[in-house]
């Protein structure tokens, strides 16, 4: 911290040598007593995680009627979840990705974990679409192309098989990024273990990494095409999830805006929960040399500018209706700012446009503990967004007399807050059983590096 | 849809399985067939093959047909399934082919008065009704009640034993009970013995009775319904000296004023009068013509909403708005009371004349019945569009008066044995009579009914009835035509009909197939009496027992001087009426009806005090608010007389001012499993002398909410901007002037997009393409096509915290729109169905392809493929998809196995559903013109609820076919498509609503739609 005069925050501490990194984020795994506190906080999330798996267990005997899903309302906190954690799963990708192609030094003590966060994240929206069906046991995998003796296919025009698609691609392809990410560090651990049997789980899964110039030679293609592989991704993904919406005739919904202000709400979102992470973790494991306010600031910054992309598209939305003369969205326009759920829209451009604002001050973006406010701001901001475009738009629609109301009850919270914890106990997991910080890429950053790194 | 008639030989022989013993059946055929009981059997019922059946060769040649009989009766008799054998007919029944529904005409008795019905029987189940299109009181149209007929029939409440004090006991240990008591009776000459009956009117029973009085001089008969005509009896008898019944012909008349008559729903004939209304509001061609209406109501019902005027005003001041008619008119009455509307409607109905009807309601006073006679016949209209007749009922008028008679009667001691038969007075006699404590010192009081209901629990024995679907009976529609009601399956339970239980007091027949015929064959007459009889139960009507009409003239009385009835006291005025669902509280059992949107408030599952919006103010303001679970509405205690009920308030446009409407039928607690503890009674206020409404009504807030499950709310009395029906060009409505003055008056009001405005080629029809249109100026919103739906779709109920949820699941619905001022708007109502688009929205964005489109145009929905994304549902514009969020459908009730239509699939949790078009229908009329080698014509695809309605007013056909009803209808010029402006290219259009104003009522300029 004594470097906050400086314009520019170094990407690592001080001091730091190679094995001094090493040591520093392998012990968080191998040899440093698990803290207290990551058995109170990995105990909550598992608590949570329960409370999930006793709602699913319960949705599954009884049906999605226990949730507030109603008729104009089809789609309610399931998609609400789902839309939300996939805008999550964003950052990951796209700091891992995009940031690598770039060549953005910075994104390197973040990457790990926050593609961990993407895996886990898509995981958790992964559940939503099952679970939301009415017949998940069959549901889950009719919206697949597969050959059967009934010559039945999937609709290819629904945009919900390109869901399917597009969820599956990332979610396979975020999660080689993050293996073949892992697998020098794998190795490491394998190394450095002294239980034996550890070391044959670190190396099963290191894959006989050795470290040899071939190797390194491999595995710098690999990630490489990987990383040109899921950059596609980090636009589509969501490009398609909005479509979900805009090829649909709801009022609210039909936009053509919806792909790249989804999108960017998406990264916004995902920088936003690196940052509800990433500030308590560096605190908590005193990895404040890895993960700067260099990096702390960058992600205020990419939060800033895709605020204002969303904020944008708020006003495009607003615009549009008001421009396009369509009575049908100027009263959806008009219910969303003044319907019953107009609190949802005001609280919605609150989190979302007004209290980002603050970030170009610079001394708010780069207090950790303004931007961990903030962050946990924009995350309500954004699951706020997505409860406007599908219960606002869908509540009041074309015939006033189908008109309903919507709340989501008991069951869609716990459902909520279970994924929540399937979240945390997946990302506990993680800090405890693999380097949460890329340690070879941390390694390239110390000032023993740099030489090689000019001469590239 | 196939309506074939056949005679009712199966169930003829229903008399002889009792005898045989249901269960003893299949072991035991020979061994009943030899039975003394059964060859008596065959000697009276045929005489003919009875000497067959002495010779061989044409006995077995007669067992061929008995025993396929048999087999067919026998099927009938599901009351226990142990087990699930399936037995092969040996040889095939006459017209009976598995797998095809057969029909047979019966008829439901409605508050006394026959509907003519035709019953769908698959395999010997009923399992739908249709109305009977040769029934004059039904002319193919049903009601909702007529559609839940069946579902009263497999009503998993209903009484299946003889009850003794609430123990089960025996027919015969009933019998045998009754011996000593009826035998002290008959020493007495039945001083002490009283019988309490529904309205009746069937010959049968009248003439049953007749012989038991004659058989205790001193037993009497009282017979009484909740919702009582005595007013419009009692009116006759002022005008006319005798208690006729009014006959109006609506198809003859040009200006119809309604003084608070319901002739929609409140009136025995409104199957009749609604088919003739509609068939009067259908303007077409280059000069449109319609009928022109004025109803005058202070609580708002559907014939105030199709009405061209509808003026709300309190109950109690239509009296003095009546006199000041006949006054302008010229007929010699004081009283009047003055008011804008009188002279023009005057003088409408005098340009009529003869082609001009004044019809008045239950609910007022006698001398308005009388002044309504008067203007009829000072208009000339007797004779054209009104006649008078004998009353069906056998005692006509006088009910109230005559219970309180009985009533008094039991309290002086003088009743020693009452017998109540289909009537449920301890829930609905005014109340103070106070009912119940008078029955207590009754020492014997035996009661029949379909329930063990709250008179049930009240009586020593109870007796179940047999439901009119499963016994022999007979009843008079309105115009005196006589039905023979005929069962279409053997009883379910061990139950008894009314006949048959009147039997039991005598000795001598003792069951109800023997007792009716041996009625009808003194009233018709032995020469060709099985000619007739079978002639009588084929067509549903006995031929010519139509009443002729009375020629008389209206003799002036104290009734034309006498002013208005004085303004009732103190507080508001409380107006009674029997529910659009539930009615006088009989069917409070039925789910389909407690789940019914009501015609204009759209609730389901309650009853609740309706008031006006400004009534609403007086009181303080009445919050409703709608929340995701229901609507949260203010509780009242309404207090009259010092007796009160706490009832939920709710603002309902157009009802008169100064006064509160509440309906009956609710408040039960003995109804059954379903109808036990919904809404509150409003019995509770009722009085003898104000049958349907008095004044002296105190509402005091109670500080209470409670929740209502409304279906649709009031959005017209919202502020909230561009939502109006008419900005939405949901529904359109012209003034007859403006349609005669531009044909197209109704299409240029939207905006339609431009034909083959599309980037996808259309979807090519080689064959038929299914198509239909909904008239909006003929429907009077009368919900019989929903029930009818919900009938033949198999359409589960879920309740009314699933209703609240915005889950109901008919898929058919009623759409209410007002215009105009919330003090009295006009009132549109657009029944809903899947619009079966061209462009579905819904097809394209099922992930599996579980909604399709069919080579007929059809929006197909694959339940087996359905996966529950709900998807389909958001991107719905009409909102007509139906999700089963949870297990709706019943599948462990048996009788609800029996009930279901075989040839529609039963939905199972977390699959979509919707209007199919009743494709189930088409494919029927397919395989039977397939099977003819020709094409389906046109017509013979028949929708439940086209069949169902009373209106005429949707109409299905092949829309490839340009001569079919249905394209001639949307080439015409008020067709339009809902929505259309999404290129959604609708298969269900809708035409225009078209109303009749005059221009000299005050107001009336401002009618119709303002727009460019």
């Amino acid at each position: 911290m004594a470097s906050q005069d400086r314009v520019v925050h170094p990407v690592i501490g001080p001091g730091h040598t190679f094995a001094s990194v090493t040591d520093k984020i392998s012990s968080i795994v191998l040899t440093t007593k698990t803290p207290i506190g990551w058995f109170v906080g990995f105990g909550i999330a598992f608590s949570l995680f329960m409370v999930f798996l006793a709602t699913v267990s319960y949705l599954l005997v009884k049906g999605v009627g226990i949730w507030g899903v109603n008729v104009p309302v089809g789609w309610g906190f399931d998609i609400i979840n789902f839309v939300w954690w996939i805008g999550i799963g964003h950052a990951g990708t796209l700091i891992s990705a995009i940031l690598l192609l770039l060549r953005q030094q910075w994104r390197t003590s973040i990457n790990r974990f926050a593609e961990a966060m993407t895996l886990f994240a898509v995981a958790c929206a992964g559940m939503y679409p099952i679970l939301h069906m009415g017949r998940p046991w069959v549901g889950a995998y009719w919206l697949m192309p597969y050959p059967n003796t009934m010559g039945l296919w999937p609709n290819f025009k629904s945009p919900l098989v390109w869901d399917v698609f597009a969820v599956s691609t990332y979610a396979t392809v975020s999660l080689l990024f993050w293996y073949v990410g892992l697998i020098p560090d794998l190795a490491t651990l394998r190394d450095r273990a002294a239980n034996r049997t550890v070391k044959i789980v670190y190396g099963f899964f290191a894959v006989g990494w050795r470290g040899s110039a071939r190797h390194w030679a491999n595995y710098e293609m690999a990630y490489l095409i990987l990383a040109a592989l899921s950059t596609p991704l980090v636009l589509s993904v969501h490009t398609v999830v909005s479509f979900d919406f805009a090829v649909g005739v709801i009022p609210g919904w039909h936009a053509t805006i919806f792909p790249p202000y989804f999108v960017a709400g998406a990264i916004y979102a995902g920088f936003a929960m690196v940052l509800t992470l990433a500030i308590p973790l560096r605190k908590a494991y005193g990895l404040e040399d890895f993960i700067t306010l260099r990096h702390i600031e960058n992600m205020a910054k990419v939060m800033l500018a895709t605020s204002l992309i969303v904020a944008y598209g708020y006003l495009m939305e607003a615009f549009m209706a008001w421009y396009s003369g369509n009575s049908y969205e100027r009263f959806m326009m008009w219910n969303r700012m003044a319907g019953p759920y107009g609190w949802s829209y005001w609280a919605l451009i609150f989190c979302n446009v007004i209290v980002i604002n603050t970030l170009w001050i610079k001394a708010l973006r780069t207090n950790v503990v303004y931007l961990f406010f903030i962050s946990l701001v924009v995350s309500v901001g954004m699951w706020l967004e997505r409860f406007v475009i599908i219960v606002t738009s869908l509540h009041r629609d074309f015939l006033p007399s189908s008109w309903g109301n919507y709340r989501g009850t008991i069951f869609d919270w716990s459902m909520f807050i279970g994924t929540i914890g399937l979240f945390l106990t997946l990302f506990f997991l993680f800090i405890r059983f693999l380097p949460t910080i890329s340690i070879f890429e941390m390694r390239t950053l110390v000032p023993a590096a740099q030489p090689a790194e000019d001469k590239q | 849809m196939s309506q074939e008639h056949v005679p009712s030989t199966p169930v003829t022989l229903e008399g002889v399985r009792r005898t045989g013993g249901q269960r003893r059946y299949w072991k035991s055929l020979d061994e009943l067939a030899d039975a003394p009981a059964f060859l008596e059997f065959l000697h009276r019922e045929f005489p003919e093959q009875a000497s067959m059946f002495q010779d061989p060769k044409g006995r077995r040649e007669f067992m061929t047909l008995m025993g396929a009989s048999l087999a067919l009766a026998g099927l009938t008799a599901c009351t226990k399934q142990p087990e699930e054998t399936i037995l092969p007919y040996v040889r095939q029944p006459e017209q009976l082919v598995p797998g095809r529904p057969l029909f047979f005409a019966t008829a439901t008795g409605h508050d006394g008065y026959a509907r003519g019905i035709l019953v769908e029987s698959h395999e010997g189940r009923p399992t739908k009704i249709e109305g009977n299109p040769e029934h004059p009181a039904s002319l193919g149209g049903t009601d909702v009640f007529g559609q839940a007929h069946v579902l009263g029939l497999y009503d998993p409440d209903r009484s299946k034993a003889v009850l003794y004090l609430g123990q089960q006991r025996t027919w015969g240990d009933f019998k045998a009970a009754l011996r000593e008591p009826l035998a002290k009776q008959q020493a007495k000459g039945g001083t002490g013995l009283r019988f309490l009956t529904g309205r009746n009117t069937s010959p049968t029973l009248a003439a049953q009775m007749r012989s038991l009085i004659a058989a205790f001089p001193g037993a009497k008969w009282t017979s009484w319904e909740p919702a009582t005509r005595d007013n419009s009896r009692a009116g006759a008898v002022l005008a006319f000296g005798e208690p006729v019944e009014a006959q109006y012909r609506f198809e003859r008349a040009d200006v119809i004023l309604s003084l608070e008559a319901d002739f929609v729903a409140g009136h025995p004939a409104s199957l009749r009068l609604v088919r003739e209304f509609a068939a009067r509001r259908k303007p077409a061609g280059e000069t449109p013509e319609m009928s022109r209406v004025y109803v005058v109501e202070g609580s708002p019902t559907s014939s105030g909403a199709s009405s061209d005027h509808r003026l709300a005003l309190k109950s109690s001041e239509i009296e003095g708005f009546a006199r000041a008619v006949a006054a302008e008119l010229g007929v010699v009455v004081q009283g009047g009371v003055a008011h804008a509307w009188a002279a023009p409607v005057a003088k409408d109905l005098k340009r009529a004349g003869a082609r001009a009807l004044v019809m008045v309601g239950e609910s007022q006073p006698p001398a308005v019945h009388a002044i309504g006679h008067a203007i009829n016949e000072a208009l000339g209209a007797v004779g054209s569009t009104v006649s008078y007749t004998a009353p069906a009922e056998t005692a006509a008028g006088g009910e109230a008066q005559s219970l309180a008679a009985l009533v008094a009667e039991m309290r002086q001691g003088v009743v020693e044995m009452l017998v109540i038969l289909g009537s449920n007075p301890v829930y609905a006699a005014p109340v103070d009579l106070d009912i119940a404590s008078a029955l207590d010192k009754v020492p014997f009081r035996i009661h029949h009914g379909l329930g063990n209901d709250e008179t049930a629990a009240r009586s020593h024995w109870h007796l179940p009835a047999s439901h009119p679907l499963e016994s022999w009976g007979d009843l008079r529609a309105a115009d005196g035509t006589v039905s023979i009601v005929q069962p279409l399956i053997a009883p379910l339970y061990h139950t008894l009909s009314e006949l048959e239980v009147l039997a039991a007091f005598t000795e001598g027949e003792q069951k109800g197939h023997e007792i009716l015929r041996a009625h009808w064959q003194d009233a018709l007459g032995a020469a060709d009496f099985e000619k007739r009889w079978n002639r009588a139960l084929h067509d549903g009507v006995v031929a010519g027992t139509a009443f002729e009409a009375k020629a008389l003239r209206v003799k002036p009385g104290a009734w034309a001087s006498a002013g208005a009835t004085p303004p009732p006291g103190s507080g508001l005025e409380i107006a009674f009426r029997t529910d659009p669902a539930v009615f006088d509280g009989r069917f409070a059992n039925l789910g389909w009806l407690q789940e019914l949107p009501k015609p204009l408030s759209k609730i389901t599952w309650d009853n609740v005090a309706l008031v006006s919006p400004k009534t609403a103010a007086e009181l303080g303001g009445v919050k409703t608010e709608q929340t995701a679970s229901g609507h949260v509405t203010e509780l009242a205690e309404l207090t009259l007389d010092g007796r009160s009920v706490v009832a939920p308030l709710w603002v309902l446009p157009g009802h008169a001012d100064g006064a509160v409407t509440v309906h009956l039928g609710y408040g039960r607690t003995r109804a059954g499993r379903v109808g036990s503890g919904v809404g509150f009674n409003a019995y509770a206020l009722r009085t003898s002398d104000a049958a349907w409404g008095r004044g002296g009504l105190q509402v005091r807030k109670t500080g209470g909410t409670t929740l209502i499950a409304c279906t649709q709310d009031h959005w017209t009395m919202d502020a909230t901007p561009h939502h109006q029906a008419e900005e939405r060009h949901i529904v359109r409505s012209v003034t007859l002037a403006e349609l005669a003055k531009d044909k197209h008056a109704i299409q240029k009001l939207g905006h339609e997009p431009a034909p083959g405005l599309s980037m996808y080629p259309p979807h090519e029809y080689k064959g038929h393409a299914w198509g239909m249109t909904i008239d909006m100026s003929a429907c009077v919103g009368c919900n019989a096509c929903v029930t009818a739906c919900q009938s033949e779709n198999n359409i589960p109920v879920v309740g009314k915290d699933q209703v609240g949820r915005g889950r109901e699941m008919q898929w058919i619905r009623v759409d209410r729109y007002y215009e105009g001022t919330p003090e009295n708007p006009e009132t549109y109502h657009q029944p809903v169905v899947c619009m079966h688009c061209e462009n579905a929205p819904c097809e394209v964005v099922c992930p599996v392809a579980a909604t399709v489109h069919s080579d007929e145009g059809l929006n197909d929905m694959v339940y087996n493929r359905c996966v529950g994304t709900k998807y389909c549902s958001n991107n719905c514009p009409y909102k007509v998809r139906r999700f089963n969020f949870l297990l709706y459908q019943d599948w462990t009730t048996p009788t609800f196995k029996m009930l279901r239509n075989p040839e529609v699939t039963v939905r199972s949790r977390g699959v979509m559903e919707k209007c199919t078009y009743c494709v189930q229908r088409i494919s029927r009329a397919r395989i039977d013109a397939k099977n003819l080698g020709r094409e389906i014509r046109d017509g013979e695809v028949v929708t439940a609820c086209e069949a169902a309605c009373p209106a005429q007013a949707i109409v299905f056909g092949d829309v490839n076919d340009p001569e079919s009803r249905v394209s001639k209808l949307k080439a015409g010029d008020r067709n339009y498509g809902l929505l259309a402006e999404l290129q959604t290219k609708p298969r269900t259009s809708y035409l225009g609503a078209v109303r009749n104003p005059n221009p000299e009522i005050p107001g009336a300029g401002s009618e119709g739609q303002q727009h460019g």
